[in-house]
């Protein structure tokens, strides 16, 4: 067998050879070596890889696509070198550990190769790597030292925590941003799920809207300020019209919940790849405050950026608690939550308070999102990655209520940051998503939830 | 345009390894979402236990090939057990939830530098797939008309669609078992079957351990057509395609699920190609979208089609339409 598989390889090569012209025709049927680029769980695009033979003679080039793959068809079994040229990386990945990597391909095997992008020890693709690494040292041959010496090389990280003695402080009050934001973003969909019922797996789409939103405005040269703010107006214009075009004629059909939950993940991917569609698949990120020089506090240090961050997350969030507990609107979208039958027969257009909870919570989707873009880059998987985070901050602190979505939202946030004094920062969002199960098991309405028969 | 060649390529997709990887995912979906009811939405997380089992079995630990079957079909099992025991009294999104948290947790362990002993970290694991190779009865490729598969290939898709085959079966007997019956009545009435004094947890706990077996089989298929066990392959949208494979076959039906993943993968493959070809002969403008671009273009459709399935046909190809109108109790 393994005969006839190296005469096949042979002639495989001299096909190879003859339809070059063609290539495509010969590479269903060959061996090929291929694989993934990514870093930091988002694939990176337009890397240029070229695989040549033990002894030096250049079989095939490929430049990884928007997805990150790569595949380059070789001649036959044997042994292959796969270098991946560390210049055409984009500036968001911060090198490669090793650019060089030896394979041996088997008979009619798809081999594959993958390169580890990040800073040479950096343990893999963690989300928010410890702070000696925000400025990756490059190789030590000072090799790709253009990038790592510029603040923009490796901005995409977190600049609040520095290393120091009261790590566990700035982790905890890391935490209180990220809780913060998340409590904005998770606002919509708690109030969603309160009001009609419906799961929605494209609220993380919502998030990446005002980020990408934000993102086209600044590259179309809008100052970013300006640009954050016709973005979470965007993003409000967005929530209304996806209800009123969408979501409501659904509901009047009318549509199952499970339909509805299936339906909002089709929406999801759609918005998803057209995300990479419009933006590709790398980590862009805005042209200001993406890094600031963090100032003393007492013991802490923070950058202003995060200081203002905050401070608008808290006011929104206590102008929404305020909202639904002092306004006639607010009240409306409480009675509506409660009971929709009784709130639309004491007179309350019950139409209209939806719709005005998609309008202000994708509004606040889209503000928190741009503010994750500041923070972390834009990506278009940004949106699954924080999704599951909401998921697990409304159902801790109970599906449908507010004040739930914003007490998990604050736990969440904490507990992330703060485990990741133990837990490695890379399986800190498992973490996360372990102690959600675990409290699922104890308390299944979550926190503030009502106790009721849940199923 | 080589529409030929194009054709014939997508052809081959309507029996490849693919469909058939995403026909098994979507016959467990088929048991648990189809016939009871459960929203379980981390079957790439059974998925990517079974491959783990075998991988890490064989190339972590040194064992045996068909330790590493049971390994990986028991890890399903424990997995559904552990998913199931806080959430199955719950509603059905809270399932949802954990399941999708589960199929997370499952996949950033994997990839993690902190298992890479056991998981090896974001690279996978190679090397695991000699023994189940070594028993390839085939020893010449094998030729129908124009369509070429080598004997490694022909090997995966005999045990593959002998796989389908069987778990077609199983389930078809199955439902149309007492216990069958009881676990439809629990998707159509769950209180009325209480009622009956069935033990409703206990029936859909059961549904949630076969459906999640069925998974892990996709998962080993895969990974030993593959040659390798890699975690990002098993993410969130792994689950969703099955979904869509699902609904668009006809949810609740005994075929559904194979007749979905054929359809979808030769559509997947002739989209691919027939976008690839007119961006090469510049029918499609280059500021429009380039060939990087056509994967994404895939997965846009596939959204738009589950949309418009759900909302114009939810029965799907095969289904019934009673069948499925399900609510969120």
């Amino acid at each position: 067998m393994q005969k006839l598989a190296r005469c096949l390889g042979a002639l495989l090569a001299v096909l190879a050879a003859l339809f070059l012209a063609a290539p495509a025709a010969a590479q269903g049927s060959g061996e090929t070596i291929h694989g993934t680029l990514e870093y930091q769980d988002a694939p990176v695009a337009g890397v240029t890889i070229t695989v040549s033979t033990a002894d030096g003679e250049e079989v095939g080039t490929a430049q990884t696509a928007a997805d990150g793959t790569w595949e380059v068809p070789v001649p036959g079994p044997g042994d292959y070198t796969v270098v991946l040229d560390a210049a055409t990386l984009p500036s968001t990945a911060p090198g490669v550990a090793r650019d060089t990597i030896e394979t041996t391909v088997n008979p009619q095997q798809r081999k594959v190769v993958l390169f580890r992008v990040g800073a040479p020890e950096g343990g893999g693709g963690s989300d928010q790597p410890s702070p000696s690494q925000t400025a990756p040292p490059q190789g030590g041959e000072g090799e790709g030292g253009t990038e790592s010496g510029a603040p923009e090389g490796g901005t995409v990280e977190d600049v609040t925590v520095t290393a120091g003695n009261n790590q566990l402080l700035q982790l905890f009050v890391s935490g209180v941003r990220f809780g913060l934001i998340l409590g904005l973003a998770g606002l919509g969909l708690s109030l969603v799920f309160g009001t009609t019922g419906l799961t929605n797996f494209a609220h993380g789409e919502l998030i990446v809207f005002g980020a990408v939103a934000a993102l086209l405005l600044n590259q179309a040269g809008m100052p970013i300020l300006l640009a954050a703010l016709v973005a979470t107006l965007l993003s409000a214009v967005f929530g209304w019209g996806q209800d009123r075009g969408f979501w409501r004629p659904l509901r009047k059909k009318p549509t199952g919940l499970i339909a509805l939950m299936i339906i909002s993940i089709g929406v999801s991917l759609f918005l998803r790849y057209l995300t990479q569609f419009i933006i590709g698949g790398g980590r862009e990120t805005y042209d200001q405050y993406t890094y600031q020089d963090p100032v003393e506090i007492g013991p802490l240090s923070i950058t202003p950026r995060d200081l203002i961050i905050m401070g608008i997350c808290a006011v929104l969030l206590a102008a929404v608690a305020l909202a639904l507990t002092r306004t006639r609107m607010g009240k409306a979208t409480r009675a509506v939550a409660d009971n929709p039958a009784l709130a639309a027969a004491s007179g309350i257009n019950v139409d209209r308070v939806i719709t005005v909870v998609w309008t202000v919570g994708t509004a606040l989707a889209g503000l928190s999102g741009i503010f994750f873009g500041m923070i972390q880059g834009v990506d278009y998987l940004m949106g699954m990655r924080i999704l599951l985070l909401v998921f697990a901050a409304t159902v801790l602190g109970g599906l449908g209520t507010a004040w739930g979505a914003m007490v998990g939202a604050l736990v969440v946030g904490i507990f992330i940051e703060v485990s990741a004094y133990v837990v490695p920062s890379e399986l800190k969002t498992a973490g996360v998503l372990v102690v959600l199960i675990l409290i699922l098991l104890v308390r299944p309405q979550g926190i503030l939830g009502r106790r009721e028969r849940v199923g | 345009m080589d529409w030929g060649n194009i054709l014939e390529l997508s052809l081959r997709e309507l029996i490849g390894v693919q469909a058939i990887v995403f026909a098994l995912a979507a016959i467990g979906i088929n048991v648990q979402f189809g016939y009871t009811g459960l929203l379980n939405f981390g079957q790439a997380a059974f998925a990517a236990v079974g491959g783990y089992g075998i991988a890490v079995i064989v190339t972590t630990y040194d064992m045996s090939f068909w330790l590493g079957l049971v390994v990986g079909i028991v890890g399903a099992i424990v997995l559904a057990l552990l998913l199931g025991i806080p959430t199955l009294r719950l509603r059905a999104d809270y399932l949802a939830i954990v399941t999708i948290a589960a199929s997370e947790i499952v996949r950033l362990v994997g990839r993690s530098a902190w298992g890479r002993d056991v998981f090896g970290g974001s690279d996978g694991i190679t090397g695991f797939s000699n023994a189940f190779y070594d028993l390839n009865p085939f020893t010449e490729p094998f030729e129908f008309g124009p369509f070429q598969f080598r004997e490694r290939v022909l090997w995966v898709l005999v045990v593959g669609w002998v796989l389908v085959a069987v778990c077609t079966l199983v389930v078809w007997l199955l439902m149309r078992s007492p216990w069958g019956r009881v676990l439809k009545g629990i998707r159509e009435d769950e209180d009325a079957v209480r009622s009956l004094g069935k033990n409703v947890y206990a029936y859909k706990m059961q549904s949630l351990v076969l459906g999640g077996v069925i998974g892990a089989l996709a998962g080993m298929v895969y990974s030993l057509f593959q040659g390798a066990m890699q975690p990002d392959v098993y993410a969130t949208n792994f689950t969703f395609f099955a979904y869509a494979i699902l609904i668009l076959g006809g949810a609740a039906t005994v075929f559904g699920p194979v007749l979905g993943a054929a359809i979808v993968w030769f559509a997947f493959q002739f989209i691919d190609l027939a976008l690839r070809g007119a961006i090469q002969q510049e029918y499609i403008p280059s500021w429009l979208m380039d060939a990087n671009d056509t994967g994404a273009v895939r997965f846009m459709l596939t959204g738009i089609v589950l949309v418009l399935l759900l909302v114009f046909r939810p029965q799907g190809i095969l289904g019934d339409r009673r069948e499925i109108a399900l609510d969120a109790r």
